[in-house]
């Protein structure tokens, strides 16, 4: 069974790539919230308000859920999500497993959904499974949270007394 | 709304929340049972009620009715293994199992088969189990159907399992009424995240406060980490405290001793105990022989609402395509359907942006079906096989393989039809490549040329089996039809790891059922009393 550590190593960036991902500076909160505030619009594209300060606030939002959502999965999945995002914070690796060569903030959502086509349809398991990661964190978050329910006509849970 | 289990704190049942003690402890008791699930909640009750001083040990948090706000944010965390996302080994099959007291029978949809006669059957054929005749487990089961107040499901199905009822009246396919444990049942369709009326007959409101009534202890957020082995007998467990995030150790180590001790948690937390305690496993037969009834999912739109979220859950079954071959041939397949919530639903659905936002905005009018496929009885469908990572967690590996996927292609075909003859407008199979279908022969031509492989095919699974398979020899088996170690004298396994294949139904009442036999058996050799008789 490859691990993403071991098909790092062989497979695309290198172990000398992958050690400095890990330890570039800021601290992993600060680089997961860069990445997921690029990627979340593309994700919710359609159910995000086109523009405007609702939509600002709602990624941080649902940057906030993801946030929520990673801390409740076990000690061995939160390091491999830390990997995952290691991995797409480190422009080195970003350019190479993830195609994007600009910075996340500067990320066109279509080079972005290139991005998440090429990993959905990859034909390494891992890279398939990053995806997966990503699509449940987001849409997770997303729909965890009673004012998106309008919008799908979910009434939400009755009352019970 | 009552809290009956909160009034039986009130009135003195002792229960320990281990992420508050402050200090390391001892406990001593006749019996130390590990689980508070199905096979946990059974054991400890019966156990109580011979007189036994009994513990259990659970790893999640004590969850009550007044708890229970029907909110997936909530819900997913605190009552399911890691946040209701454990995964296996690939990430290619979602894995939904409870974690909290009552185990996945708090979190459950409530459906209650009798094991198949089928499967015991073959269980006594194969794996040289003999006294498990359908017969000699009849009365086990209609005990517990007694107790946990099964019966046919007596309101109409919502739309949700209308749907396949009326697809396969349309195609000449039988369904039948699925079995509930419920009771005074308001029919809301929340039992997934924890029942907020007390009307599932869960371990929670069931066996667990009975045993506690009669003075047992009940230990949350307390994670079993070793058996400790003295010859061939188990002299103490121990175990870390957690802390209230449930994930941390919060640094307290707990020591249970016990005369016996019963591990009932669940199919890949109880072979993982034992691998960590390093127990004789001479024949190499631990922790193999995994199984999840790998489970396919097909979505359709309707034109009326389905409100897939409202309503019992599940109430409608078909065991047709159980039936087409030799229960060893080509894997048949259960169908039922799931009910629908925001994050489930969308979390299961392929897709990004606007073609996954297009369908969220019609999620009153989704309806799903699942197809449970059985496996373990084919002589290439083996299961999976649980090990241990670094840090002593259990990961399970199940490889999907050609005769998995060849029955997967027939299930997405057989759904999409039934939906389609039930009026559907569009139908999908999960997958990530599928892009959706208008009518039958464009699915049935679809879904022929449709790549089926992990992490392009969406497969989950709600039932973990086998691991400590029964069986008649030490070489066939880990434990013996009565659930007692073939090594280990003074430990037993009460939970679905018991099972040498897959059960080709829901497991629940599997375990009641065998669990019960085998807790009676137990507690008369422990309380010197005569063998209960069993055909």
């Amino acid at each position: 069974m490859t691990t993403r550590r071991e098909f790092l190593k062989t497979g695309v960036g290198g172990a000398l790539l992958l050690n400095i991902a890990a330890c570039t500076s800021p601290p992993a909160e600060d680089r997961r919230a860069v990445v997921l505030a690029a990627l979340i619009p593309v994700f919710l594209d359609g159910a995000l308000p086109a523009g405007g300060e609702a939509r600002s606030e709602l990624i941080t939002r649902t940057i906030a859920g993801v946030d929520k959502a990673i801390s409740g999965l076990s000690l061995a999945t939160q390091k491999e999500i830390g990997e995952l995002f290691d991995l797409l914070s480190f422009a080195p690796t970003r350019m190479i497993a993830a195609g994007i060569w600009s910075s996340w903030p500067d990320a066109s959502p279509e080079a972005i959904g290139k991005f998440l086509e090429s990993w959905r349809h990859s034909r390494f398991d891992l890279l398939k499974s990053g995806y997966a990661a990503l699509h449940d964190l987001i849409f997770g978050a997303w729909y965890a949270r009673p004012d998106t329910w309008a919008a799908i006509d979910y009434p939400g849970p009755p009352k019970v007394e | 709304m009552r809290d009956p289990f909160r009034e039986g704190l009130a009135s003195g049942w002792k229960h320990v929340d281990a992420s508050e003690l402050a200090a390391d402890r001892t406990f001593d008791a006749d019996v130390v049972i590990v689980g508070s699930g199905a096979g946990g909640g059974v054991t400890a009750e019966i156990l109580a009620a011979a007189g036994l001083t009994v513990i259990i040990v659970e790893e999640g948090p004590l969850r009550t009715s007044s708890d229970f706000k029907m909110r997936e944010s909530e819900a997913y965390p605190d009552l399911y293994q890691e946040s209701a996302a454990r995964k296996t080994a690939d990430k290619a099959i979602n894995i939904l199992q409870g974690r909290c007291v009552g185990g996945s029978t708090t979190v459950n949809w409530t459906s209650s088969f009798r094991t198949p006669p089928a499967t015991l059957h073959w269980w006594q054929a194969t794996h040289g189990l003999k006294n498990l005749s359908v017969e000699a487990m009849a009365p086990w089961f209609a005990a517990m159907e007694q107790r946990l107040h099964v019966g046919l499901w007596p309101l109409p199905p919502n739309e949700n399992n209308a749907v396949l009822a009326r697809g396969a009246a349309k195609l000449g396919i039988p369904v039948a009424v699925i079995p509930r444990n419920v009771k005074m049942c308001w029919n809301l369709g929340y039992c997934g995240l924890g029942c907020p009326t007390n009307a599932k007959q869960s371990m929670l409101l069931t066996t667990i406060p009975a045993a506690l009534t009669r003075g047992a202890i009940l230990i949350s957020r307390l994670r079993a980490e070793k058996l400790e082995f003295s010859g061939n007998k188990a002299v103490a467990l121990t175990a870390t405290a957690l802390k209230q995030d449930g994930l941390h150790a919060s640094g307290v180590k707990v020591s249970l001793r016990a005369r016996h001790f019963v591990l009932a948690g669940g199919a890949i937390n109880s072979p993982a105990l034992l691998m960590r305690s390093k127990s004789a496993d001479p024949h190499g037969l631990l922790g193999k022989h995994t199984f999840l009834h790998p489970t396919l999912i097909s979505s359709g739109l309707f034109d009326k609402p389905v409100r897939a979220f409202a309503g019992a859950p599940q109430s409608v079954y078909s065991d047709h395509f159980l039936e087409q071959a030799a229960v060893d041939g080509s894997l048949g397949f259960k169908l039922e359907v799931p009910p629908l919530h925001p994050v489930l639903f969308s979390t299961t659905l392929q897709g990004w942006g606007e073609a996954h936002a297009r369908l969220m905005r019609e999620f009153a009018n989704s309806q799903t079906i699942l197809a449970l496929v059985r496996d373990g009885f084919h002589p290439e469908s083996r299961g999976g096989q649980v090990r241990l990572r670094d840090d002593g967690s259990p990961v399970l590996d199940y490889p999907l393989n050609d005769t998995f996927w060849e029955a997967a292609r027939r299930a997405l075909l057989a759904m999409a039809e039934i939906q389609f003859a039930a009026g559907a407008r569009w139908v999908t199979p999960v997958h990530e490549a599928a892009v959706g279908y208008n009518n039958w022969s464009e699915a049935k031509q679809g879904i022929a040329n449709l790549p089926l492989a992990p992490l392009r095919c969406r497969v989950v699974s709600a039932h973990v089996m086998g691991g400590c398979a029964m069986a008649d020899t030490p070489e066939r088996g880990v434990v013996s039809d009565e659930g007692l170690h073939f090594q280990i004298e003074n430990l037993s396994i009460h939970d679905g790891s018991l099972f040498p294949t897959s059960i080709g139904a829901n497991p629940q009442l599997s375990i009641y059922g065998l669990v019960a036999r085998n807790a009676s058996l137990l507690a008369a050799a422990l309380a010197g009393k005569p063998r209960p008789a069993i055909l």
